[in-house]
């Protein structure tokens, strides 16, 4: 196995969504610079939108909705706790961005008159841009970072950043999951686009790669942010969904939705005015599921034979093209049988939720020369075009970076300790096979973390995670593919602190289920109207402490904040 | 006596992918279901000239029956969810 030193300007690290985009945007904006992209997979298909994407979740578009109006939903939906300068200035540019996108040829849905055809789906405004032809996104993506000609490496696996001796970043250490090969990239500036941290929560099927997020997206982003001293924020908001039952694909309501489909009970009563996806829906789905008209259902099977081809068209072909599979092995007819549903694991993912490295309105976080953007940088619910448009700032801000600095001095010290601890699995010879170690954390997981949370199995499964850690020192591959496999487990490992320690430090109950803590069931503003930071301190512990909420840029008013706290649909009220 | 600290067994585990071999043409140069796949869990035979999943763990995402060339690969649910 060798060691392979490489020099450049900008690094981006993960070639999936916000990736690509930088890189092409750093070399945009300075044609000059060196940019490499360093990707775990192979950017033709990595990431989540590998097979394509079902339509935009939050496209603000003129004569449909404003940015202010959009900042106001956000703000409610994360029940206040948003940092609104970066909502906004993803707002902002949110139109730019899909009128590039379309010039590249990435097919959004349009009416007669060449229109966005927008749809509702939100609980106040309009955001949702259906791409019933949405599968080509990657190629469309792949031609772009051909044309402005971006360096690429695939399956180098990203495992902790340097730092310089003055602070500043430095570059990565990566090893190559095929030959093992340890790799040194030294840059002036680094993107981490390393998506959601998507293998903390086991699914209840037991397979450990049966997630929601692509299972690729171990939190490796997470861990090397935590290492390098970023400070991340919100991640005692967990990302849980609502999926099929056993299928890891969205049911999906914001496709179905606007066809007339929705979210019920086993009576086949709607309980949810809105499907949206927030803390305060997944709360109601949850005690839905758990209540005695459980089980919850999409149902589809009242609309008409046109419309449900039409649904199976769109959602058996593009995001997660083996559902019309998982179906078909079920005896599953949308025609005739309502699809039973149920919560996914916990992840982190600010892309649906607000976990992440914490990033300003111009994608840089608190460590000099590192930004990051997607679902690991903390902009609340950014989804895919947030992904896109963060991207583009942090790529544009590397470039601004790597232009006025030098490369920062290394000690040789810090690259030894990472290539022993890199290379340790494959020389030892016998020890834990990493996918066994990996099953017992992450069961750990969602016997101690998953909402509700309670405080004394918190702390248990804090100690349990600690125990797991010095299991991290026997664990063992057999080749480089399982030596992927071991990082992976070092760094859901930390997630898994990380969700245990912030969820812990806010005494208080937010966001419904993300943040449901049954010994503390208020919220309370007067203290926790703040964000929950996470670090690694001056004695190299994982701390947590308090953040103010910057000044609101867009006036709320009591409704807008109410909006999402009353998602129940009250019967009683309702007239017959 | 001593026994060794870690003893190993391994556990059987029928995969969800599977490569049609008279359809497979990895023996002419073509590695694109390998390339594509973001896990990483196909690989080529070398004796056989086939393409074949080497770890079961699959996010039933797809882009190898996709992008095969010849229609030889088939992804199905995994066992354990289907
Ligand atoms: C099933 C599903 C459906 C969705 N549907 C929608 C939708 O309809 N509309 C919408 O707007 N949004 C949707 N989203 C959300 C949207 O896809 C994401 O918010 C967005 O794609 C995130 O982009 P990203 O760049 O952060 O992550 P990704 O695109 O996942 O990219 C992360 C990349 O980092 C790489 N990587 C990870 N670790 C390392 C490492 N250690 N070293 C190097 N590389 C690494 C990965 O291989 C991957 O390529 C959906 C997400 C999922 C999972
Ligand atoms: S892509 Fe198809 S033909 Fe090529 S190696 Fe894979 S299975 Fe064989
Ligand atoms: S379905 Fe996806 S994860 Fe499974 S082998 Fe094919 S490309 Fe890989």
């Amino acid at each position: 196995m060798n060691t392979i030193e490489r020099e450049v300007d900008v690094l981006v690290i993960g070639g999936g969504t916000a990736g690509p985009m930088a890189a092409v945007k750093a070399k945009q904006a300075n044609p000059d610079l060196k940019v490499l992209l360093l990707e775990k997979a192979n950017v033709k298909r990595s990431g989540a939108i590998s097979m394509g994407m079902d339509g935009l979740n939050n496209a603000v578009v003129p004569g449909f909705a404003t940015p202010e109006q959009y900042v106001r939903e956000i703000t409610a939906a994360n029940d206040g706790i948003v940092n609104q300068k970066t909502v906004l200035a993803y707002a902002q540019n949110s139109y730019a961005m899909i009128e590039e996108l379309d010039r590249w040829g990435v097919k959004f849905e349009k009416d007669e008159t060449g229109d966005y055809a927008m749809r509702k789906v939100h609980h106040l405004g309009t955001y949702v841009l259906p791409m019933p032809e949405g599968h080509d996104i990657k190629k469309v993506l792949y031609r772009q970072l051909k044309k402005n000609r971006i360096d690429i490496t695939n399956r180098l696996v990203a495992t902790r950043l340097i730092v310089g001796e003055d602070g500043r970043i430095a570059g990565t250490f990566a090893f190559d999951c095929r030959t093992g090969d340890f790799h040194i990239v030294r840059a002036k500036a680094v993107v981490l686009a390393c998506g959601a941290a998507g293998r903390l929560g086991l699914p209840a099927s037991g397979y450990l790669f049966g997630t929601y997020e692509n299972p690729t997206n171990a939190g490796d982003g997470y861990s090397m942010a935590y290492h390098a001293g970023a400070e991340l924020s919100g991640i005692e908001c967990f990302q849980i969904n609502p999926l099929i039952k056993d299928y890891n694909g969205p049911a999906c309501a914001y496709v179905t939705g606007p066809f007339g489909g929705f979210t019920t009970n086993s009576r086949g009563e709607r309980f949810i005015e809105c499907d949206y996806w927030s803390g305060q829906m997944m709360q109601e789905f949850y005690n839905e599921l758990q209540g005695g008209n459980g089980p919850v259902f999409l149902k589809l099977d009242h609309l008409a034979e046109e419309t449900i081809s039409t649904i199976e068209t769109i959602l058996h072909t593009n995001e997660r093209p083996s559902r019309g599979r998982f179906h078909a092995g079920r005896g599953t007819d949308y025609r005739e049988r309502m699809v039973e549903m149920h919560i996914s694991e916990i992840g982190l993912c600010s892309g649906h939720s607000a976990s992440g490295v914490w990033v300003d309105e111009h994608a840089a976080t608190t460590v000099p020369g590192l930004y990051s953007a997607g679902d690991m940088a903390c902009v609340p619910h950014n989804y895919m075009l947030g992904a896109f448009v963060y991207g583009r700032f942090a790529g544009e801000s590397a470039a601004r970076h790597a232009g006025s600095h030098a490369h920062a001095q290394v000690a040789a010290s810090q690259i030894e300790a990472e290539r022993q601890r890199v290379w340790a699995p494959l020389l030892r010879e016998a020890g834990l096979p990493p996918n066994q170690v990996e099953y017992k954390l992450r069961r750990m997981v969602n016997d101690y973390l998953q909402p509700p949370k309670v405080t004394r199995k918190m702390q248990i499964g804090l100690e349990r995670f600690e125990a797991i850690r010095e299991d991290l020192d026997r664990l063992h591959a057999r080749n480089p593919h399982e030596l992927m496999r071991a990082m992976e487990v070092h760094a859901i490992r930390d997630c898994a602190e990380m969700a245990a320690r912030a969820s812990l430090y806010r005494t208080e109950s937010r966001w419904g289920l993300y943040h449901a803590r049954v010994d503390y069931p208020e919220r309370n503003d007067a203290e926790w109207r703040v964000h929950v930071q996470l670090h690694k301190n001056a004695a190299g512990d994982m701390a947590c402490f308090k953040r103010a909420i910057e000044p609101y840029v867009v006036d709320m008013n009591q409704n807008d904040h109410r909006a999402y706290a009353a998602l129940r649909i009250n019967k009683e009220l309702t007239p017959a | 006596m001593s026994f060794p600290v870690f003893s190993i067994a391994e556990q059987r585990s029928s995969v969800p992918v599977r490569i049609d071999e008279e359809k497979c043409i990895a023996d002419k140069g073509c590695t694109v279901c390998v390339d594509v796949c973001p896990l990483d869990v196909l690989a080529i035979d070398l004796s056989k000239g086939k393409a074949y999943m080497a770890f079961d763990e699959c996010w039933y995402c797809m882009p190898c029956e996709k992008d095969c060339p010849t229609g030889a690969v088939q992804v199905d649910i995994p066992y354990l969810l289907r």
